[in-house]
């Protein structure tokens, strides 16, 4: 319990376009940036330029949405390919994606669908993560995404289906906070349900992010403020955690980055106060 | 129904929104009702975001109905959203059959897209035309370069609409002429050029040759003035970056003198 994450990194931003001035031209006080991989995964032009420049000054998560780690018919060679590049060349603090499909039969959604929580789908989705662990020569982290459907012939819940994928193929795991939140709601189960049932020591990373009200479900927008709910159930994860590298992720009405670094503070006080608990625990 | 099954119908579900679909997702109508707006919502930005004078164009209304068509007839493919525009100019050409301003405004900007993405490549130096052999010489093209025959007053529509200055009405050129769409450093760019530059750069795409460039030239407007055209085509490119490379070929001799007085250095 008062051992520190060895792996701990600090506290992050998702680097949007609209800060890229201010990453580049002065001191942000982040301790890593984390970019949607798929936007630097192209031949040239000015996204790689500022990618190269901003990983001469922070470490540089990258974080996939395209992978389509559920498809039931195996990864896109094309797409490992120019992901494993990516890689190379930014030497990354961590890769990640989600947890869900996007791709089936030569279509691709560009969304983040659910994967059913069956043994069928298990099989696949972890022979499709030693396929991409293998291809990039690396350990992922797998983010829970936020749902809006469940799967009738599911045989077990969502923090059970990631324990077992984790054990079985070795990966690590991105805590989206917001999205346990979003989904505990969205399916009437319990967060610290999900906390408890996911394999602490394997977590490497933690999303944090705004939601909104939909008509029926939470929706995880990206477009608010982290809410106070989502706040008090990071508390309760860092608990069982420990500190662990944590970042917000803004996609719509960006604030000014100021703003951010004033919301991430409030993770910083948090993991502070964590980590001067633990250090008061004696064996 | 196992995995592959319900990703298929998953998938006929985002795409046709019928209720039959619906029922063997489980009819679960409000989750399945924001998969649904997720998956539009997103190529309708997608396609906003690529073609914004196109659509200021057009105006919002037949813009988003035009996308609407263009997302119920052809469901994404690649992995990358970008991707996506690349097909819509064939349903603007459907929907709006006698209207080359707006087919070519959309390739305008569709090119420029793809330019500000495109492979790097260093512009050519000077010195690298000191110990050339023009008889032989293959120009290579940045990699970037797009081309496309142009019929209407589409290049002056879009600086317009891009510069937010009154627009001109839209009328047919009285000679066709030729887009180029190119990047510079880390700016797309776009040219309007007659139809002998936009002829001659369709030629060095294909082939590359100077040699072959010249004899175009020399056979549209006679040796001494093609020559010369030859020579100043050349250097604007170069000035343009244009041109990223020059490779010395094994090429059957021309059926003309190359040499000429202006011949850049």
């Amino acid at each position: 319990m008062s051992t520190p994450n060895p792996h701990f990194s600090g506290y992050g931003l998702g680097l949007r376009k609209e800060h890229y001035s201010e990453f580049l031209e002065t001191s942000v006080a982040v301790d890593f940036v984390e970019v949607i991989s798929e936007n630097f995964m192209v031949a040239g032009g000015q996204p790689r330029y500022i990618l190269r420049q901003i990983r001469e000054r922070h470490p540089v998560a990258l974080h996939g949405v395209s992978l389509s780690i559920g498809t039931a018919e195996g990864l896109d060679r094309n797409y490992l390919n120019r992901l494993k590049s990516l890689v190379d060349e930014i030497e990354p603090l961590f890769v990640s994606d989600h947890l869900s499909w996007s791709r089936s039969g030569g279509f691709n959604a560009h969304d983040l669908l659910p994967v059913p929580y069956t043994e069928e789908a298990l099989e696949r989705v972890c022979t499709n993560i030693d396929m991409a662990q293998e291809a990039l020569g690396r350990t992922m982290l797998f983010e829970n995404p936020s749902s809006y459907l469940a799967f009738d012939g599911a045989s077990m819940s969502e923090w059970e289906f990631i324990a077992a994928m984790s054990r079985r193929t070795g990966c690590e795991l991105l805590l989206d906070v917001n999205n346990v939140f979003v989904s505990a709601s969205n399916h009437g189960f319990d967060a610290l349900a999900f906390l408890d049932g996911i394999p602490a020591e394997r977590v490497r990373q933690v999303h944090l992010a705004g939601h909104s009200q939909g008509r029926e479900l939470l929706i995880d927008s990206h477009d608010s403020p982290v809410c106070a709910g989502v706040w008090d159930v990071y508390a309760k994860a860092i608990a069982l955690l420990g500190p662990v590298a944590t970042m917000i992720e803004r996609d719509d009405d960006i604030p000014p980055l100021a703003d951010l670094l004033q919301e991430l503070s409030m993770a910083r006080v948090l993991g502070a106060s964590e980590a001067y608990k633990r250090s008061q625990v004696r064996p | 129904m196992n995995l592959a099954q319900y990703q298929h119908t998953f998938r006929h579900w985002l795409v046709s929104a019928s209720d039959e679909t619906a029922q063997l997702l489980g009819n679960k109508t409000a989750g399945l009702a924001v998969y649904q707006n997720n998956y539009r919502a997103q190529l309708v930005g997608c396609l906003e975001q690529a073609f914004p004078n196109l659509r200021r164009w057009v105006g919002e209304e037949a813009f988003l109905a035009a996308s609407i068509t263009h997302i119920d007839q052809h469901p994404p493919h690649a992995w990358t959203l970008d991707a996506y525009p690349e097909g819509f100019h064939q349903t603007l050409s459907e929907l709006f059959p006698n209207n080359p301003d707006v087919h070519e405004l959309a390739w305008i900007e569709s090119s420029l897209n793809e330019a500000f993405v495109a492979a790097d490549a260093q512009p050519l130096p000077l010195e690298a035309l000191a110990s050339v052999d023009w008889d032989t010489a293959s120009l290579q093209l940045t990699p970037s370069l797009r081309c496309h025959a142009l019929t209407t007053n589409a290049e002056a529509i879009w600086s317009a609409l891009w510069q937010q200055t009154a627009t001109p009405e839209a009328t047919m050129r009285a000679e066709a002429g030729g887009l180029l769409v190119w990047r510079r450093q880390f700016t797309s760019r776009l040219r309007e050029v007659d139809a002998l530059e936009f002829q001659a750069v369709k030629n060095l795409q294909r082939d590359g040759s100077f040699a072959g460039l010249c004899e175009f030239l020399v056979g549209q407007l006679g040796e001494e003035k093609g020559i010369a055209r030859a020579g100043e085509l050349l250097a604007g490119w170069i000035a343009s970056e244009l041109i990223v490379g020059i490779a010395e070929v094994a090429m059957p001799a021309p059926t003309f003198d190359p040499v000429f007085s202006d011949r850049p250095r």
